[in-house]
């Protein structure tokens, strides 16, 4: 994985990989910028506060920045992770239900996050009900069906605009 | 091991004691709850002692050691718990580097918490069980220093065990005590060699089984660490 062995290379590729499950994983009485440090300081990263401020701002939260978390609505929490992502040099984001609590400006800012990624070189796995916003990003969708993946398209043949976004998969016994 | 890697494990160290004690310190959800609950303790063993002075004197030296204990319990599991309610377990271990640093983190915090507790909880033993702890207390301080890191070493461990199962209440515990059973041993009989002035000599005997224990221990526990809250 990211060019790494996953079994005896486990530490590189934790250097390299976030994720981002449903629940946000963000500390109630650390304040925004606390729970970004900490994320950075986990990652082994220098604490540079300018470059800190900015990407607090960038995600919107600038106004909350001493804010503890458990006063910030659920989307608020989960822009904490955002920014805390933008701060990391990670090659792939493993995002769980990433939209959700999100109104239309997060989604977006989701999406510039993730093609930002690929841009870099990375990628993103995406697990979602959402398939409409998740187009705007995805290079290939696969559809899990009663726990089923399956018609999935062979490697290398990712959908192209102009085709289906997604297959319609179906089950096979 | 570079230098840099140093550097970066102990920051990490670092980041996670810090947090703890910030999330502590802000919500005080263990600390206050952990004092009443030594005071509470200390205040039943003095009534089911009764009012013989020279019995609670004699007893005093358990009866602190198993308050610290019972009280670092409470401490131990909240260590774990705070990660469980912020969902934040999962990403804790997904963070670079070794995991350990995360129980080197963990540890501090928790040694700090329960270092608070003794502060509040050795002049409370000292008034109500009317044992005189101040002529002896540089010695005292360093039995409890060493007393303490063995079992907090040994709770915070065994909590990351505990963590991952539903009666984590119950069974950290279950785990727990009956290791801690050199530790104590060692720590009353020192305590109480301190306390009488030690006319044997033989204080000595015991800090060194204590200090022996606290390496065993830790070094046992720190490699343990990444097996029992891997993957």
């Amino acid at each position: 994985m990211c060019g790494h062995d996953i079994l005896r290379e486990s530490a590189a590729i934790r250097s390299v990989v976030a994720l981002s499950g449903q629940g946000a994983g963000i500390y109630d009485d650390l304040t925004v910028s606390e729970n970004v440090v900490f994320a950075m300081r986990m990652s082994g990263l220098a604490v540079d506060p300018a470059q800190l401020r900015s990407v607090i701002d960038e995600v919107g939260l600038g106004a909350e920045r001493d804010e503890r978390a458990r006063h910030l609505s659920a989307g608020m929490r989960r822009r904490i992770v955002l920014a805390q992502i933008r701060l990391r040099p990670l090659r792939l984001l493993l995002l769980d239900e990433p939209y959700t609590s999100f109104d239309d400006e997060g989604v977006a800012y989701v999406n510039g996050v993730i093609r930002s990624m690929r841009e870099r070189g990375g990628s993103a796995v995406i697990v979602t009900h959402d398939a409409d916003r998740v187009r705007e990003v995805a290079d290939r969708t696969l559809r899990l069906d009663s726990g089923l993946i399956d018609g999935a398209e062979p490697p290398g043949t990712d959908a192209l605009p102009g085709r289906p976004p997604h297959l319609r998969l179906t089950s096979h016994a | 091991m570079p230098d840099v890697v140093w550097r970066r494990e102990l920051g990490r160290v670092l980041a996670v004691a810090r947090k703890d004690l910030a999330i502590e310190r802000r919500s005080k959800a263990t600390l206050n709850a952990v004092i009443f609950f030594a005071a509470l303790t200390l205040l039943l063993f003095g009534f089911a002692l009764g009012a013989d002075t020279s019995a609670m004197r004699d007893a005093a030296a358990g009866v602190l050691w198993l308050t610290v204990l019972f009280s670092g319990v409470l401490v131990f599991n909240r260590s774990y718990q705070l990660e469980l309610e912020a969902q934040s377990l999962e990403s804790l271990l997904l963070y670079p580097g070794e995991r350990r640093a995360i129980f080197l983190g963990k540890l501090l915090a928790n040694l700090a918490i329960v270092f608070v507790v003794e502060v509040v909880t050795v002049p409370a033993a000292g008034i109500l069980y009317q044992v005189p702890f101040w002529p002896h207390l540089i010695p005292l301080i360093g039995v409890l220093l060493l007393g303490s890191i063995g079992f907090v070493g040994l709770g915070t461990f065994y909590a990351a065990i505990a963590s991952r199962v539903r009666s984590r209440e119950v069974l950290l515990p279950l785990l727990l005590f009956p290791m801690l059973v050199p530790v104590l041993i060692a720590a009353v009989e020192a305590t109480t060699a301190i306390l009488a002035g030690d006319p044997m000599g033989n204080s000595g005997a015991w800090v060194r089984l204590l200090a022996a224990f606290d390496a065993i221990f830790l070094v046992a526990a720190f490699f343990a660490f990444e097996y029992v809250i891997g993957d």
